[in-house]
């Protein structure tokens, strides 16, 4: 039994923390806010001198072939730094699409440019509905004499602004999970366009995603057959979430912690006030042990354990809430500055609610617990 | 990271949940049906604790010449402790021998108090108590006004000590008692080990809410210790008890308790009902029940971690200090649903017509709410945590 990290995971996250803080310091962050696509290709460039985008990708697609544990590792680190950009949706999601659901010539085709970054690709699921279930899937795609087109709406598409690809989970028959297909959506194919919706968090960009007969390049996977991937990566995402959620929740509570150290009000470093200790230690007796949480639904992820799904649910349900929680209290113990456009604080209490209510807020996963555990 | 069992992990777990499904005492109603303190209850506790120890799975950690099994594998002594609450195994009546002032002996203990005290910690012969709280002195320990003057070869000892668990029967005390009045206060403490049957010690027992007798009051009047039954240096008892105190809070908690304990509240969810409607059924308690699976499942994992840690021989970090605080408000918090569910039935008691599960839920509401405040409050774990892990000033 060993739940603990190797020595190269530790390294990893470290070399992943230092070349965060040095590469994407919050005033870096701030300069992505007004950026017009909130991207910054020059950092994607450097994460994947690293290897970063392909940590995932076999290396015969010219990737590290490393697994979700791995990845979470990352993304921890990523949510410390609030790093803007679509590398979750790109690297994880639109990456593990492709590896689980692609045939050997669109791996061949995508996999060692989204490995090196040379392409960017992301998942389009919601639509205006925002059901998570099969149900919530109604983008129809229509056999033609060349192929299938597709004509509807994605919502809360990530990034879609700077993708090369779509991975668009469309209704191929039916009404149910049978009839859910994968596709692969070319970004500048014909008939798509795209709309920005304006949100809070301005280090995650969404957009609405409109299809007018669009060509679908190809199926991951067998046509009326995507719900099982799709699923997949809906857990996948709750444990990528979780990771970046963990990562926020830490540096929230690191930065509240200093900056009390610092202030002095009544004569003394408000450190030193009671009130602002147990709220401290309340965020820790929260942040720790989740951080085992994460660990565990993407080693049971990785492993394929029976409880994955379960895990991921789990992970996703708690750090939804320790995560909001965590940047409330940390802004509060900043006071007023806290509350400031020119303090960072809200950059992760942002970043949190979004975390929050992505693939499935806290009540949606419980529910889904309750239901594994046969009530 | 791999959280399968080594092949030999997995045989000596199966070894013992064979010996224990063999070795269990089943329940004896004529016996449960006396107080818990009862002689002849306590003397099916003693027998029990041995029996386990000859079959070589108590404190598998100590050495072999102070009768332990000499065992350094965490891991076998965690699948122990693991396999024990799996089987309804009777909790150790020796526990805080075993757990407090062992490890304290182990550590800092002189070779003769390791060779008189240990063998007879191991197998229940003598039963230790912690007598470290005073009316005066609960959070804050230090103030301690128990008052020990050397005299020759032997302290006397006068004051008083409160809460003292298991009092009633127990042999021996190990004690904190003030030695030098006139030094700081953290440095005129000593720690020393007090016979229970010596001249001048009254013990009173107090009832908790429960109604049952655990804990008691303890009375010295001019009780003769003599200076050998001091452990550590005179006035060094403060360090020699941070010993015990860190490893009362910081015990490497297998949370296999809580998870039965969480099990235990789906099954009772699921078979009871409550303004027509199946308990289960009820979308806020199922939000509820869920809500605490998520926490139970964050310290069944955190645990783990710390036995891994502690298995590669590292150094517990700030995670460690927060087991207390965490563990004990958990368990509380499952029991509280728990009455929540039962609804009118929670309040019944064990005797009652119509009680649910014995009436173990209203008992273990109060019992758990005796573990957040026993064993440094949950305010002082917090202090803990914040000053010692976060490095935050101490209040003024
Ligand atoms: C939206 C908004 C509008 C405002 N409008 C006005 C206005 O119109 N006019 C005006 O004059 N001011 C205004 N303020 C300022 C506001 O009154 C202060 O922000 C507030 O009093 C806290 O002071 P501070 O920001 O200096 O935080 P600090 O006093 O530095 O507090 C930082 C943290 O320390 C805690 N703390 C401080 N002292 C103690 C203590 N003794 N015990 C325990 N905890 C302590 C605080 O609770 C807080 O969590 C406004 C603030 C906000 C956010
Ligand atoms: C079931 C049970 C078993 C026990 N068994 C034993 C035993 O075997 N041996 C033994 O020696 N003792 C035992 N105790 C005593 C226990 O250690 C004390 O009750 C505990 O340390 C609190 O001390 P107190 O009761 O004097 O409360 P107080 O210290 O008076 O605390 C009262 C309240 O004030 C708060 N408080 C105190 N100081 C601070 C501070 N600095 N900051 C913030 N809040 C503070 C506390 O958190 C608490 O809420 C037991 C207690 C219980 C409940």
């Amino acid at each position: 039994m060993d739940f603990g990290l190797s020595e190269e995971q530790d390294l990893l996250q470290q070399s992943a923390r230092e070349f965060l803080t040095q590469e994407c310091p919050p005033q870096f962050v701030r300069a992505l806010l007004d950026d017009e696509h909130g991207f910054s290709p020059e950092l994607h460039r450097k994460m994947a001198e690293l290897g970063w985008p392909g940590l995932l990708v076999p290396e015969k697609f010219g990737g590290l072939g490393l697994g979700l544990l791995d990845m979470a590792l990352l993304l921890e680190e990523m949510g410390r730094a609030v790093v803007p950009g679509p590398f979750l949706f790109s690297s994880a999601l639109a990456t593990f699409a492709l590896m689980r659901g692609g045939s050997s010539a669109q791996k061949k085709t995508w996999l060692p440019r989204l490995a090196s970054g040379d392409a960017i690709g992301t998942l389009a699921f919601l639509e205006a509905s925002d059901r998570l279930d099969a149900a919530g899937i109604t983008l129809k795609a229509r056999k033609k004499r060349d192929g299938y087109t597709l004509s509807g709406t994605k919502m809360f598409v990530p990034f879609a602004a700077v993708a090369d690809i779509l991975v668009v989970a469309v209704r191929t028959s039916g009404k149910s999970e049978k009839g859910v297909s994968l596709v692969l959506v070319e970004r500048d194919a014909p008939g798509l366009t795209i709309r920005p919706l304006d949100m809070f968090d301005r280090t995650r960009r969404v957009y609405e995603v409109r299809f007018k007969q669009v060509p679908v390049s190809g199926f991951l996977g067998k046509a009326g057959k995507g719900w099982k991937l799709l699923a997949q990566l809906q857990d996948l995402a709750c444990v990528a979430l979780s990771a970046d959620s963990l990562g926020g929740a830490q540096q929230a509570l690191d930065m509240a912690v200093e900056y009390t150290k610092v202030r002095e009000q009544f004569n003394r470093p408000i450190a030193s006030f009671q009130a602002l200790k147990h709220m401290a230690a309340e965020m820790v007796s929260e942040v720790e042990p989740a951080r085992s949480l994460v660990w565990y639904a993407a080693y049971a992820f990785d492993t394929r354990a029976k409880d994955a799904s379960r895990a991921a649910s789990i992970a996703k349900a708690r750090l939804s809430a320790v995560y909001t929680r965590t940047t409330n209290k940390a802004v509060q113990m900043h006071g007023g500055i806290g509350f400031t456009w020119e303090h960072d604080m809200h950059f992760w209490f942002k970043r949190a609610k979004w975390n929050e209510f992505a693939f499935g807020a806290a009540a949606y996963h419980r529910e889904r617990v309750a239901r594994f555990d046969g009530y | 990271m791999d959280l399968a069992y080594s092949k030999e992990d997995e045989a000596f777990r199966k070894t013992v949940r064979t010996w224990l499904k063999a070795n269990v005492p089943k329940k004896d109603k004529t016996l449960s049906d006396l107080p818990p303190n009862d002689p002849r209850r306590i003397q099916r506790a003693k027998d029990w604790q041995r029996r386990l120890y000859e079959a070589g799975y108590v404190a598998l950690g100590w050495p072999k010449a102070y009768g332990g099994q000499g065992d350094s594998d965490i891991m076998r002594q965690t699948i122990v402790n693991e396999e024990l609450v799996l089987a309804r195994a009777p909790g150790l009546i020796g526990a805080s021998g075993l757990t407090m002032l062992g490890p304290t002996l182990l550590q800092v203990g002189s070779e003769e108090q390791k060779q008189r005290y240990l063998p007879k910690v191991l197998t229940a012969e003598e039963i230790w108590c912690q007598g470290y709280s005073e009316p005066g002195s609960g959070s804050d320990l230090a103030s301690l006004r128990t008052r020990a003057e050397l005299v020759g070869d032997a302290f006397i000892v006068n004051g008083q000590k409160v809460w003292t668990s298991g009092a009633q029967f127990s042999d021996r005390m190990f004690c904190l008692v003030r030695t030098d009045p006139d030094a700081p206060k953290h440095r005129g403490i000593s720690y020393i080990l007090i016979d229970m049957k010596t001249p001048g010690v009254t013990v009173r027992p107090l009832v908790q809410m429960t109604g049952d007798a655990g804990f008691n009051e303890v009375f010295f009047e001019d009780v003769r210790v003599p200076r050998e039954n001091l452990v550590g240096e005179l006035n060094q008892g403060w360090l020699v008890a941070n010993a015990t105190l860190f490893h009362e809070r910081n015990m490497l908690g297998s949370t296999t308790r809580t998870q039965l304990m969480m099990q235990n509240l789906i099954r009772l969810a699921r078979s009871h009902s409550r303004y027509g409607q199946p308990v289960a059924e009820d979308p806020s308690i199922r939000q509820q029940l869920a809500d605490l699976t998520t926490r139970v499942e964050a310290m069944k994992y955190h645990s783990l971690r710390q036995l891994t840690a502690a298995t590669k021989g590292r150094k517990p970090g700030i995670g460690a200090m927060v087991n207390k605080l965490v563990g004990t408000e958990l368990n509380h918090d499952i029991c509280a649903l728990a009455l929540e569910i039962m609804n009118s039935y929670a309040p019944l008691n064990r005797r009652a017509s119509h009680v649910i599960d014995n009436g173990i839920w209203p008992y273990e509401f109060m019992f758990t709410l005796g573990l957040i405040i026993g064993g440094g409050t949950s305010q002082i774990q917090k202090n803990i945590i914040s000053e010692r892990g976060l490095g935050m000033p101490k209040s003024r």
